[in-house]
């Protein structure tokens, strides 16, 4: 009897199974997380989720006899008062009494097939076939950043790249070769001498056994069981890594005309944006900008938790901005990308310093500038615009870097968000001003 | 009470395996005379045990997402802490792997021990159908090779191309088993020496007259060129996989290999699905016995035994037929209570046993009689022998008859002297895999027309099939073959026509 610890064998052993099973229901998945992801958190997406799907498509039919009809014959235990030729009620569904003769009711009445997500398959699907719009090589990060890629083995190397596969495999058949004694054979003859001299007969047969017991010991002495010369590494080659650099920049409006939803509203923009930057892109960094009458560049935390109140002047957060670019990311070498966040007020006056920065300023160094107005959840839009939507319009055309979408209640985030970020995207539907979702 | 306690204390450790182990092995061969392949006991996390779940115990699965499919609803219903999972799996394999959690304690661990390291092993070894239909020393070496052909079909046709195939084959995978030994093909200086028999036969048979007889009229030729077909093609087959692998047109050499695999892991747990009651019972009866004997001698603690006797009362619990609990005829309760009933027919029959059982009641060898038992019946042939009117009477149960056009369903039988018998065969009846199977076959094929399989279901006491999933599997079918298929629905006895499926066109090339 052998008893086999198995607790440290990998686990998850099915996990190629799992990812079959989400291949192949993914339009249901997709379709459930897009649904699902509209009246969620952000926070409770990023934890995973429990979707259900319908059955369609993950069916595994059989063979097998309908749940009704025919004579059927059950043999059951419990009987408290009948006697033969009692008649019962047949029970309202089947289940009363079967006697194993039915396969189990399943795939019948239950059409949804639940089950749960980690966060990892949930935010895969949910960002899946959103990217960052005309990133391109601007140029190569020259730092250090390398990958080792396997390159066969080398003689020489660390101790830690021993190739142990290979070594033993050299030292066999170089042991093979060279006919090193086995220690079976060197015990055995050992075990044939003892027994030779304890029983004191046969001494000429002794003494040539010792003579090739000796023999054979110096030998496995000359032929080491691994020489050096056995020894293989790995060999790794270091390959650079093309790393494309970007820049987002988040601006948001935090003035005393954006009421708690709208910054809410706006928050959960930004706060999915991050999500799916730091998800999908390593090395895209991300700035902070949030201005009132005055814009100030701030972190993380700062930015979706902390609350400052007063006036609006926009155009003081491209200052910051432009600010930003010309300290620590010159044009020529990042690619930019900037996400605006605002309830469309602006001081009159600054107007046209707005537009004037954006068009001249800001528009050219970006690759992609989206602009979202969040509005409060009871206002009536139609013939209304405001100022700094108007403003941005003028200068909005077709095949421009300008992206403008209007959200005012929580469902309209992810669809706006899809929008702006989708692969699909084409020009003349995308870079056009878009109306608010329905 | 004379020994020592095994081990005291809930947890487990290797080495309290190891001298549980031997002293239950004592028990299992020198008194109940049980034998077993080598056993291998392997221990493994609650995860590892979800993962075995959702490949149908199999140490080693080709992968398909069904399982993958099960593994997220097994998971699901496990953490939702709506149901439990097993305590151990046991593969019928040689050497015998028996899986159990770390969780258990080690009191639970003795139990499962006698339960599947001894009782289904000892049953995977003996039993009849075991032993004529699965090759215990192969199956793992065949799974490991069917995970790695899988695997290579997958690199080199993509992983649609293989779903395809292996979906349409698990769909077919009930009626891909072989229910009857096949004949052995006959070999040349067989074929030779029944031919020279044949022709000597008509030699001594021969009558000129026989010429003169007239020719059977040409409108006979039709049926004869049927006959002929089908007999070419071996028809009619009630082993759908095996026919569509040897027989499809259209499919490639490596298609062809895939429903291989499937039929040969079918058939490896065919057996399993006719001796589930038989099985479990065994091995119920097996560790009830084990332990008990364990603790008469000392080596169990009270606490421990309480533990598993716990345990023992969930596992045989079988709840009456108005229960909410009930889900049908629970095969531990009814195995392990067919079973403790033989042993005391064998030990202290009544006047009725003996009369019931003339063969062995009272023959004081319970034990032996039970690994007869064991060895060589099914579930159904094992409720026809051994199922006594003091277990009926015991279990109170009765038959009902239920016809799908009257409102009512009658009692036509109860544990009283008149509907024993009757009880009995009914039970026997719904064990029986050939019933509760839909016999389906191929009958013919008209390879040089227009190829058309048809499919008929010979239909049992009315019970006809599920139409949609019917129509599901017919696609898959079609698929398989390539064009189009035709399923009849006949009634058995009268051979009436009852219901003719459209012709299903395949919906994808394979």
């Amino acid at each position: 009897m052998n008893v086999i610890d198995r607790r440290l064998n990998p686990k998850g052993k099915s996990l190629a199974n799992r990812q079959r099973f989400l291949r192949r229901a993914r339009a249901q998945i997709v379709k459930a997380v897009r649904e699902a992801s509209g009246n969620r958190s952000i926070q409770d997406i990023a934890n995973g989720e429990k979707i259900s799907i319908p059955a369609d498509g993950l069916r595994e039919p059989t063979f097998r006899r309908a749940a009704h009809g025919g004579i059927r014959d059950y043999v059951v235990p419990g009987n408290r008062d009948f006697v033969e030729g009692d008649r019962i009620d047949k029970p309202e569904q089947q289940g009363g009494g079967d006697g194993g003769s039915e396969g189990s009711p399943d795939g019948e009445g239950q059409d949804d097939f639940a089950f749960v997500l980690s966060r990892e398959e949930f935010l895969d699907i949910f960002l899946d076939d959103l990217e960052l719009p005309d990133l391109v090589k601007k140029k190569m990060k020259q730092t250090e950043s390398t990958t080792p890629v396997r390159a066969g083995y080398s003689v020489t190397g660390s101790p830690a790249n021993i190739n142990i596969v290979r070594t033993m495999r050299n030292s066999l058949s170089r042991r093979i070769a060279l006919r090193r004694p086995k220690p079976a054979e060197l015990a055995e003859l050992e075990a044939e001498i003892m027994r030779l001299e304890e029983s004191g007969e046969d001494p000429e047969r002794l003494s040539a056994l010792r003579v090739e017991f000796d023999r054979l010991v110096s030998k496995s002495k000359r032929v080491p069981y691994i020489d050096p010369f056995d020894v293989r590494y790995s060999r790794f080659e270091h390959v650079p890594k093309p790393i494309t650099q970007a820049v987002m920049f988040c601006l948001m409006d935090v003035s005393g005309s954006m009421t708690e939803h709208m910054k809410d509203l706006a928050k959960r923009f930004f706060m999915l944006l991050f999500l799916f930057l730091s998800r999908r892109y390593q090395h895209v960094d991300v700035v902070f900008i949030r201005h009132t009458h005055e814009a100030q560049e701030v972190d993380e935390e700062t930015f979706f938790y902390s609350t400052e109140t007063g006036g609006t002047v926009v155009s003081t957060a491209f200052v910051e901005m432009q600010r930003v670019i010309h300290e620590r990311y010159p044009v020529g070498d990042w690619n930019i990308y900037c996400a605006q966040a605002s309830d469309g007020d602006n001081t009159s006056t600054d107007n046209p310093k707005t537009v004037g920065l954006l068009e001249d300023v800001i528009l050219p160094a970006c690759q992609y500038f989206a602009y979202i107005e969040v509005g409060a959840e009871y206002k009536d839009w139609l013939g209304r615009e405001s100022d700094l939507w108007r403003t941005y319009k003028q200068i909005l055309k077709p095949g421009g870097h300008l992206a403008m979408r209007r959200v005012r209640v929580r469902s309209q985030i992810f669809p706006v968000f899809r929008e702006l970020f989708s692969k699909e995207r084409n020009d003349s539907t995308t870079w056009a001003a878009g109306g608010e979702a329905p | 009470m004379t020994g020592i306690p095994l081990f005291t204390g809930a947890d487990w450790d290797f080495d309290k395996v190891r001298r549980v182990y031997d002293a239950v092995e004592d028990i299992a061969v020198n008194e109940m005379g049980l034998t077993t392949y080598p056993n291998q006991i392997e221990v493994i996390t609650a995860e590892q045990m979800l993962d075995a779940y959702s490949s149908i115990g199999m140490p080693l699965m080709y992968k398909h997402w069904s399982f993958g499919k099960h593994f997220a609803q097994d998971e699901t219903l496990y953490r939702k802490g709506m149901r439990g999972l097993a305590y151990e799996i046991v593969i019928n394999s040689s050497p015998c792997i028996s899986y159990i959690m770390e969780e258990n304690s080690m009191a639970m661990q003795t139990l499962v021990i006698a339960h599947a390291a001894f009782g289904h092993n000892h049953f995977f070894k003996n039993n009849g159908l075991f032993r004529q239909w699965t090759d215990a020393r192969g199956i793992l070496d065949y799974m490991e090779f069917a995970k790695g052909y899988v695997g290579r079909c997958e690199e080199r046709y993509g992983h649609q191309a293989v779903e395809r195939v292996l979906d349409a084959a698990h769909a077919l995978m009930s009626h891909g088993v072989h229910k009857y030994p096949r004949k052995r093909t006959p070999d040349l200086a067989d074929e030779e020496r029944r031919a020279a028999e044949r022709l000597a036969y008509q030699e001594q048979m021969y009558n000129d007259l026989w010429r003169t007889v007239p020719k059977p009229a040409a409108t006979k030729r039709g049926s004869e060129e049927l006959a002929e077909r089908k007999r070419r093609l071996g028809l009619p087959e009630e082993n759908l996989l095996y026919f569509l692998e040897k027989m499809a047109p259209k499919l490639a050499p490596w298609q062809r290999e895939l429903i291989r695999i499937v039929r040969k892991i079918s058939q490896y747990f065919y057996p399993q699905k006719q001796t589930k009651m038989m099985n479990e019972g065994c091995a119920t009866f097996t560790h009830y016995t084990i332990v008990n004997r364990l603790h008469e001698m000392g080596l169990l603690t009270d606490g421990a035994m309480l533990e598993i006797l716990h345990s023992h009362t969930s596992v045989v619990f079988q709840p009456d037929f108005d229960d909410r609990r009930y889900s049908g005829l629970n095969p531990y309760a009814l195995g392990f209570n067919m079973m403790s009933d033989i042993r005391r027919i064998c030990e202290s029959p009544t006047d009725e046993d003996r009369a019931w059982f003339p063969d062995f009641a009272g023959n004081s060898d319970p034990y032996g009689t039970l690994r007869q038992a064991w060895e060589d019946y099914r579930d159904e042939s094992f409720v026809l022998q051994y199922l006594s009117p003091a277990l009926i009477r015991k279990m109170r149960l009765f038959k009902i008859h239920d016809v799908s056009d009257d409102p009512d369903m009658e009692v036509t039988a109860i544990h009283n002297e008149r509907g024993y018998r009757e009880v009995r065969k009914a039970l026997s009846r719904s064990y029986d895999i050939a019933r509760l199977e839909p016999d389906i076959q191929i009958v013919d094929v008209d390879l040089a027309g227009d190829r058309r399989l048809i499919v008929h279901h010979m239909v049992e006491s009315g019970m006809q099939l599920d139409e949609a999933e019917a129509i599901r599997v017919l696609r898959h079918i079609a698929n398989l073959w390539g064009y189009e298929v035709r399923l009849i629905e006949i009634e058995s006895g009268s051979e009436t026509v009852l219901k003719t499926y459209d012709d299903i066109a395949p919906t994808t090339v394979m």
